[in-house]
């Protein structure tokens, strides 16, 4: 055989052997947590308190608490930056502006959590006052979401075919009546899965959440509670070596939760794809 | 709007204007974030560097909030070691990845790996670091450690550039869950630059008798170069940001790291770790690593805006 | 260039049809090809004479470029085609298993309708084809380099700029490089896809001259929309009509006299 024909069936061989590697770390992380945790997670485990100082009981509180700091996140972020996104993709065209904008949403999305973690303290646990808190962390959240539902939207906007918005256009409707009537719920598959990849992003977020939101495994009775999310309560419980085996159930709570986040925004995004490639 | 419609109602045109002046609004809060960030993180920290002095504070090596003295060269090394590393395993092997969807493997497997990649990169971080404190770090105690210790230590250079000493915790183990973690970044964004290669350029290729292997490292692979490098910095700000995953596995003494081995504290998890205890300067120290930190990632930022934008000129030629 | 093998078959098996002993260099029978299931080529049955010019000819869609794809199995890297029946290169089935496709396609060269130079210096592209057939030494490249160059009627112009960027050169330079490109490699047998569309007149007419001058040596399979350019420099020429081989004749005779109607009505230009 010739040398290169060696050379040629090496390289691809090694192309496949590091897919495989790919694959494969996928699949041992996922697999060990949730066989480690999953005969943890018990009906009692999901809707009890943690006890005896973390060491014992369930997870309740921080379920509650994730879902909570979730839900602010993705109220106060997707309002924003749906809007943002329609006029990036609507009205500003390719100017300095939307480069502009472009550029501080990529850098957002850079910008490491405990930076928004160091931002969030500051401006809002101090000088906004409200302490350690379910808001303060629930706004956190919403500005690190924000890049990505706001990139997703715009995406999921352009490719509304012009033909949809000439149509209406030509019927004499107004440009925001063209977007909010054929241009958004056209796009509207695309901008969940923005959401839904920021819920994915706060759900799994821990640096910021502990500097903004604190370390309270209690069921908040208001915004203004401190709180632990899952993610705190797996750090706190496996560092501080309180009980590996809550940990475990914790984070295979976690996984799945993720898991399903993953799958639905998979889901739609290709459903979305199909529509449009439908009726284009 | 004026230019479709050809006698609108006054009051019509004040609310659609109304209506777009709302949405730049909120299209300017990105920049307003950014920049409020940098502005808060900069006042908070800044004090200290001015204090320590910014030659001190950044290439100091004490670190002792007792004494109040706060210089983070050690972390700055070990931020810089660790991200090292995660990048010298994820490269070839994100590379490896995509070009095999990309250009080798059959549609199905695409559909495959595709999906592990995107699961990959939305687990948690401190999942990562969960797998990396149970089951990673007591395999490089267990099985690395004496390995390096017997069969590697004798030797000169790479001898210590491994270490023969260690519990599991350091370098090696942050390196390698950071490289799983960077490794989607990675794939994705090379897998796509590979892709926008014109097809003419592999036929052409082709057509002189070039191999698989020839046409993907000599002409694909080069006329993607700057979206593979793209997805390499990016995914290098992402190992330098990354925190709890490192945090759990990383040791955490603040030494300078001096081999593969031996323990870490990498900025982001100096931050976390005295986060709780920290007042007064020392707190203040915590918010000056965040200025470090925000200063690296926007001089990574700008180099793939500035990149991407040069691609589009040539584009445009 | 004792690097590079001149077999396409890697274990040559004992067979009756050996090299040598064929009639044409490249010679399809029935041969058919599918895009998933629709037939784009029709039980085509031709032989092309060694150093001469063959034109396929015909209207846009009716499998011109796809039979010219089949003659290198380009066509192997559409998903979803299949081909049934033979074509053969020096009496041996190209789409028999044991067939190395790189080195055919080292052997049977490719030019396409728009220029595809590499990102890369001028000499770098045309010693790619050397190169990764694995000439190393530095003269010999520069001898190949200078040979294809002056073979494609470009060394004259480009001698001072063989390290400037293919990609700054005329489209119709361009076109001549990947034709030299092609030719650094030593093929028997040069396909173009319509290598003239994309290229002015002037550019036009070097294309053509170089085709009469690399026939001695090589062989040339042309595609073209432009029935004058098939007239001028072609032996002979096929006409292709809805994946079917219509005629195939002397191109004199294809021309002045056509043996088909449907000939007749496309190059009068009463359809198409
Ligand atoms: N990749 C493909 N998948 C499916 N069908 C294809 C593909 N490529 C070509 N076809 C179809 O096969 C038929 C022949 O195409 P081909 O490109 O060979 O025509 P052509 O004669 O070269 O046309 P033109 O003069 O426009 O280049 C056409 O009907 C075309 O639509
Ligand atoms: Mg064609």
């Amino acid at each position: 055989m010739e040398h290169r024909y060696l050379i040629n069936n090496v390289g691809i061989g090694l192309l496949w052997v590091s897919g495989c590697i790919t694959v494969l770390s996928l699949l041992v992380i996922i697999v060990y947590i949730l066989a480690q945790g999953l005969p943890v997670v018990t009906w009692g485990f999901l809707t009890q308190n943690p006890a005896s100082h973390d060491r014992a009981g369930g997870i309740f509180a921080t379920i509650v608490a994730t879902v909570a700091v979730t839900l602010i996140a993705i109220l106060v972020s997707t309002p924003i930056s749906v809007a943002a996104a329609i006029y990036m993709a609507e009205y500003a065209g390719d100017s300095w502006l939307t480069n502009l904008v472009r550029f501080g949403a990529d850098s957002l999305a850079g910008i490491p959590s405990i930076v928004f973690g160091l931002f969030g303290y500051i401006m809002f646990v101090h000088y906004a006052g409200w302490n350690y808190s379910l808001l303060a962390g629930g706004v956190t959240l919403a500005l690190m979401a924000l890049p990505i539902i706001l990139r997703v939207s715009e995406e999921a906007i352009k490719v509304v075919p012009d033909s949809y918005k000439h149509g209406s256009l030509a019927m004499g409707a107004s440009k925001w009546q063209t977007i909010w009537k054929v241009v958004l719920p056209t796009a509207l598959p695309g901008i969940i899965t923005g959401v839904i990849l920021g819920m994915g992003r706060a759900v799994g977020e821990t640096a910021a959440v502990l500097l903004t939101a604190g370390s309270w495994a209690k069921v908040p009775g208001s915004v203004f509670d401190p709180v632990r999310t899952m993610t705190v309560h797996i750090y706190t419980l496996a560092t501080e070596n309180l009980s590996m085996k809550n940990a475990y159930g914790t984070a295979a709570v976690l996984v799945i939760m993720v898991l399903a986040i993953t799958l639905t925004s998979n889901y739609l995004t290709r459903r979305y794809i199909k529509k449009l490639g439908g009726s284009r | 709007m004026s230019e479709y419609s050809f006698t609108g109602k006054p009051v019509r045109k004040v609310v659609e204007k109304v209506i777009e002046s709302s949405l730049l609004l909120c299209a300017l809060s990105c920049i307003l974030t950014i920049f409020l960030i940098i502005l808060f993180i900069i006042t908070q920290g800044m004090p200290i560097i001015l204090k320590e002095g910014p030659v001190d504070f950044v290439l100091g090596t004490t670190w002792d909030p007792y004494n109040d003295i706060y210089n983070i060269l050690p972390m700055i090394i070990g931020t810089f070691v660790v991200t090292l590393l995660s990048l010298a395993i994820a490269v070839p092997l994100g590379l490896g990845c995509a070009m095999l969807i990309a250009e080798v493997a059959p549609y199905q497997v695409r559909g495959i790996i595709r999906p592990a990649i995107e699961t990959l990169a939305a687990i948690p971080s401190i999942i990562y670091g969960l797998f990396g404190l149970i089951v990673l770090v007591p395999f490089i105690r267990d099985y690395i450690v004496p390995f390096a210790r017997d069969y590697i230590a004798w030797m000169p250079l790479v001898g210590d550039l491994v270490g023969a000493k260690g519990n599991g915790f350091g370098v090696l183990a942050a390196g390698v869950i950071l490289a799983v973690m960077i490794l989607p970044t990675i794939i994705s964004i090379s897998e796509d630059s590979l892709r926008a290669v014109p097809r003419e350029l592999r036929e052409g290729s082709l057509a002189i008798g070039a191999t698989k292997w020839q046409m993907i490292t000599g002409i694909v692979t080069p006329a993607a170069l700057s979206g593979i490098i793209a997805g390499v910095v990016l995914g290098m700000g992402r190992a330098i940001g990354e925190t709890m995953a490192v945090l759990m596995v990383a040791g955490n003494s603040p030494i300078i790291p001096t081999s593969l081995l031996s323990m870490t504290r990498p900025m982001t998890s100096a931050i976390v770790l005295e986060w709780n205890y920290a007042t007064g300067d020392h707190q203040t120290a915590l918010f000056a690593i965040g200025i470090v930190l925000l200063f690296v990632i926007m001089i990574l930022n700008l180099i793939i805006y500035l990149g991407k934008r040069k691609k589009l000129n040539v584009a445009r030629m | 260039m004792a690097a590079i093998d001149t077999t396409i078959i890697k274990d040559t098996p004992a067979s009756p049809a050996a090299a040598g002993d064929y009639e044409y260099v490249i010679e399809s029978k029935d041969l058919c090809l599918y895009y998933g299931k629709t037939m784009a080529l029709k039980h085509i049955s031709m032989g092309i004479r060694a150093n001469s010019i063959t034109a396929i000819i015909g209207p846009s869609g009716c499998g011109k470029s796809t039979y010219l794809r089949c003659l290198n199995r380009m066509n192997d890297l559409v998903p979803g085609v299949r081909v049934t029946g033979s074509s053969t290169f020096k009496g041996r089935n190209i789409y028999d298993r044991d067939v190395d496709v790189v080195a055919l396609r080292k052997q049977i060269g490719m030019v396409f309708q728009k220029p595809n130079p590499f990102p890369m210096s001028i000499y770098d592209n045309v010693a790619y084809g050397p190169r990764i057939h694995g000439t190393r030494n530095r003269q010999e490249l520069d001898r190949i380099v200078e040979k294809s160059l002056r073979q494609a009627a470009l060394w004259d112009e480009l001698r001072d700029r063989l390290q400037d960027s293919a990609l700054s050169i005329s489209g119709g330079q361009q076109q001549r490089l990947c034709i030299a490109r092609c030719l650094a490699v030593e093929p028997e047998v040069l396909l173009m896809d319509e290598p003239a569309s994309a290229l002015d007149p002037i550019a036009t007419s070097k294309i053509e001259d170089l085709m009469r001058v690399l026939k001695e040596k090589y062989t040339i399979v042309i595609v073209t929309h432009n029935m004058q350019q098939a007239a001028r420099v072609s032996d002979r020429t096929a006409f292709f009509l809805m994946g079917e081989l219509i005629e195939y004749d002397n191109t004199r005779k294809l021309f002045e006299t056509p043996s088909d109607r449907r000939t007749e009505d496309y190059i009068t230009g009463r359809f198409g």
